[in-house]
């Protein structure tokens, strides 16, 4: 069975009220169709993050309608998440804060399993698609580094079944070389259980790598969206150019980008 | 992938035993619970028994002396401990739920419950605590049990604050919010992911609570409000002790039980503290090499 | 000559060897970069070199300081209050996040001066000159108006140049930049990496760059050293350790990196003469799902 298609029409989300309130999403569409891999670029303070919470029921929306499978996504408030938004999961940034610490790796990944509309697989098979041995299941977060967590974190949403995967700066708090390794893990996780990826980051570079689509977001709007490679080699965009020259080159040259 | 991440402790707080107020607070406290324990089997005089000369010195047979009714003070002395440790003990355990439920309601939902419990719990500050607990003793009359109502009913605050602030801040950790996602509901969401994160610094607030707890309960038992004679209680001991100003040896040891247990509790309740600092808490960095 | 000539350097914390023996030259006027993972040990080099090691620390080796008025046969046998003098004033170092190694409540001007006047015993009027020259020198704009204003007033990158500009306020002769740009958004990193390069021209800076991004590297760094496990496995000037890495390791990290350079820029920002500069309409998605499979790199086994 193929995921639900979630759908993004004008959201538009404030902090604070009056005239100090600050527009941190200003109308942002999007739509992520099954099976696909979205990938959304900005700095900070651009509202990508907060673009993640809303479609997560965490943050209230001042205008527009995210709608997951043609239903809208009420915020969360105290209550129960319902079930039909349980198929939206979301991996985090801080490896070292998403997992609780009092609780054991399986216990956690069991939660995932409990809620899951679909079959999945055992605990054991949910780490080792995230090339984690089975026994990780009986330890503590503490006893892991921050790549082995953001896998165990990664396993933990896919527990789930999601139909659409999003992940909030999931690979900036980890080391360099890691972070080319845990997004195209998170991609291919992603393709082999039929859902979307919504993946959020600074690094164009790596988003690149991954993404078949790539929107880049500026002071709460999207100023550039398109495919991944005419992104890259030909962004239309001023500030997406800029982005792009920015990137420091392992060249060994000696130049300063931009 | 496979390589272990190395813990790297910061040298913390010393060892245990490398702490002197540590050992001294172990040794006071143990001391008293392995009396409470064993005092029935010990051979000593039966403490409400009024069998001997009132009011004599300590001596060789009595080495606390005895009372004004002729009991010996050191067997009533060391089955006082029977008389205030469970009933202190029991009292913060009451407190420390109630203050927790409380306040962990109260910080995880805000709003306007948030609202109505903490300015409740304001209410309760808002009063001496010594006095307001007369008032509830009174209201309730004498007797040891009805002492502990009323200590519960007016120490819950100090619990609810310290917790509902804990909670406001974990409820906003990732790992809540994942939990959160993942269909957890408040009720869940509160004992899987909250509570067990801010259980230690509860814990710290419970060890130093007990000794003041008990000073509140014998304070209690001296003004008359808390056990009822001729029962065996520290509190009214001293109480009946002031009276005789002379025989100094009626109010000075069981003063000395209360100021020996009191310290005891404070001292190991400052280690526990010192222990779960979030400054060594956060002592153990992850070094993946 | 200006420097620092570290040999040998070990620390141990309880059981754990987090220094292996790490031996460094640093030069005035250069930039040597610290490369390496978390927990290779780079950030600590940095700490000691400052003597900010963690308590408990068991530290051997020699580290030689040299400026132009003396020559320090070993700081690590210095005493904490002869290396309080030397700290700050002759090795400066640099946080990672600005927003954290400021004081909220007090003024820029209040920071940069009270320094300045603690260790060179300068009037305030001299101090408030000097705290307006040296943000000039970092180029923040309106240095005047700039000393009145408070930390969460500034962005980061225009806090970064303060943290800079508190940094050399005392003419330092080592700068120790861990991470310097890692907490910035990396439109602003290029500004910080020119000023760095600056300084070393203009005030023959030994700058200590730490970082783990060899982008950041290869554009300032003269020299690199790679760090793993506590010790420094390959060392050389740029172009010889990014471009013919000697060590397995130095090859793997290279290799971990995305494909760059971007096929249709060059490194001149915005100058690419479009004719549309409209945003791509529509977020439809080409059909062909997936573009690139051969280029991840699973090299490295590092670790994750």
């Amino acid at each position: 069975m193929m995921g639900a298609i979630l759908q993004l029409d004008g959201v538009t989300v404030r902090y604070g009220r009056g005239a100090s309130a600050v527009t941190a999403v200003a109308g942002v569409d999007l739509e992520l169709p099954p099976g696909q891999i979205v990938g959304l670029v900005g700095e900070s303070g651009c509202g990508k993050s907060t673009l993640a919470r809303a479609i997560c029921g965490l943050q209230p929306l001042a205008g527009g309608r995210i709608t997951l499978a043609g239903e809208p996504i009420p915020p969360l408030g105290h209550r129960r998440r319902p079930a039909r938004l349980l198929r939206i999961q979301m991996v985090f940034q801080n490896p070292y804060a998403s997992l609780n610490p009092r609780r054991r790796v399986g216990d956690q990944i069991e939660d995932g399993r409990r809620v899951a509309t679909r079959p999945v697989g055992s605990v054991s098979d949910l780490l080792t698609e995230v090339e984690m041995d089975a026994s990780a299941a009986d330890r503590f977060p503490h006893e892991f580094s921050g790549g082995q967590r953001q896998r165990i974190a990664i396993a933990r949403a896919m527990a789930a079944a999601p139909d659409i995967l999003i992940g909030d700066e999931p690979i900036a708090s980890l080391d360099a070389s890691l972070q080319s390794r845990i997004a195209s893990l998170m991609r291919d996780v992603a393709l082999r259980n039929d859902a979307s990826l919504l993946f959020i980051s600074h690094d164009l570079a790596v988003v690149r790598e991954i993404a078949d689509t790539i929107l880049v977001m500026h002071t709460g709007h999207i100023v550039e969206r398109g495919p991944a490679e005419r992104v890259w080699a030909a962004p239309q965009d001023p500030y997406t150019r800029r982005l792009l020259a920015a990137i420091p080159i392992a060249d060994g040259l000696g130049r300063i980008p931009g | 992938m496979t390589a272990p991440a190395t813990l790297i402790r910061r040298p913390r707080i010393a060892p245990v035993w490398r702490r002197p107020l540590a050992i001294v607070g172990i040794l006071f406290v143990s001391f008293w619970f392995i009396t409470m324990i064993i005092v029935p089997f010990l051979p000593l005089a039966d403490p409400l028994a009024q069998d001997f000369t009132p009011l004599s010195p300590p001596s060789g047979t009595h080495p606390f002396g005895t009372d004004i009714l002729g009991r010996d003070v050191l067997s009533r002395t060391l089955f006082g401990s029977r008389a205030t440790l469970p009933f202190a003990i029991l009292l913060v355990i009451i407190s420390l739920i109630l203050g927790s439920l409380v306040g962990a309601i109260a910080g995880y939902f805000g709003g306007v419950i948030d609202e109505i419990i903490m300015r409740i719990a304001d209410l309760v500050f808002a009063f001496p605590t010594i006095v307001l607990a007369m008032v509830v003793a009174a209201a309730l009359g004498p007797g040891i049990t009805n002492a502990v109502i009323a200590l519960a009913l007016i120490s819950w605050p100090n619990y609810a604050r310290v917790i509902r602030s804990l909670v406001l801040s974990a409820r906003n950790q990732e790992y809540v919010v994942a939990g959160r996602l993942l269909g957890a509901g408040p009720l869940s969401s509160l004992r899987r992911d909250i509570l067990p994160n801010v259980a230690s610094p509860m814990l710290v607030l419970a060890m130093l609570d007990l000794g003041s707890q008990i000073l509140l309960l014998s304070g209690l038992s001296f003004l008359g409000l808390g056990a009822v004679p001729p029962a065996a209680e520290w509190g009214s001991m001293v109480g009946d002790g002031v009276q005789q100003f002379s025989n100094w040896w009626l109010a000075a040891f069981p003063g000395l039980a209360i100021l020996t247990v009191v310290v005891g509790f404070n001292f190991i309740g400052d280690t526990l503290r010192d222990s779960l600092d979030p400054r060594s808490a956060n002592a153990v960095t992850q070094v993946n090499a | 000559m200006t420097g620092l000539v570290i040999s040998d350097l070990r620390l141990r914390i309880g059981q754990a060897d987090i220094l292996n023996g790490v031996s460094l030259g640093i030069l005035g006027g250069e930039i040597t970069g610290l490369a390496g993972e978390s927990g290779s040990g780079k950030t600590m080099t940095g700490l000691v070199l400052c003597g900010l090691q963690p308590a408990g620390a068991v530290v051997t080796g020699r580290v030689e300081f040299t400026d132009s008025d003396r020559s320090i046969p070993n700081l690590l046998a210095l005493q904490p209050r002869e290396f309080n003098r030397l700290r700050g004033r002759r090795i400066a170092m640099v946080a990672q996040d600005p927003v954290a190694s400021l004081h909220p409540m007090l003024t820029i001007g209040t920071q940069l001066t009270d320094h300045v006047r603690h260790h060179l015993r300068l009037s305030k009027q001299q101090a408030t000159a000097r705290a307006v020259e040296l943000l000039e020198r970092v180029q923040v704009p309106t240095p005047e108006t700039a000393l009145r204003r408070y930390p969460h007033q500034f962005s980061g990158g225009q806090l970064q140049r303060i943290a800079i500009a508190i940094a050399i306020a005392c003419e330092p002769a080592v700068l120790i930049a861990d991470e310097p740009t890692t907490a910035l958004d990396v439109t602003v990193q290029a500004g910080i990496l020119r000023l760095l390069r600056e300084l070393r021209d203009d005030l023959g800076l030994a700058i200590i760059l730490i970082s783990h991004d060899l982008g950041v590297m290869s554009a300032i760094a003269d020299t690199i050293a790679v760090m793993r496990y506590g010790t420094v496995i390959e060392q050389g000037s740029r172009q010889q350790v990014i471009q013919q890495p000697q060590t397995e390791y130095a090859r793997e990290l290279i290799a971990a990196l995305p494909q760059v350079p971007p096929p249709g820029i060059t490194t001149d920002a915005g100058g690419q003469p479009h004719p549309d500069a409209q945003p791509h309409p529509d977020a439809q998605p080409h059909p062909g799902v997936q573009p690139h499979p051969g280029n991840h790199p699973h090299s490295t086994r590092t670790g994750a």
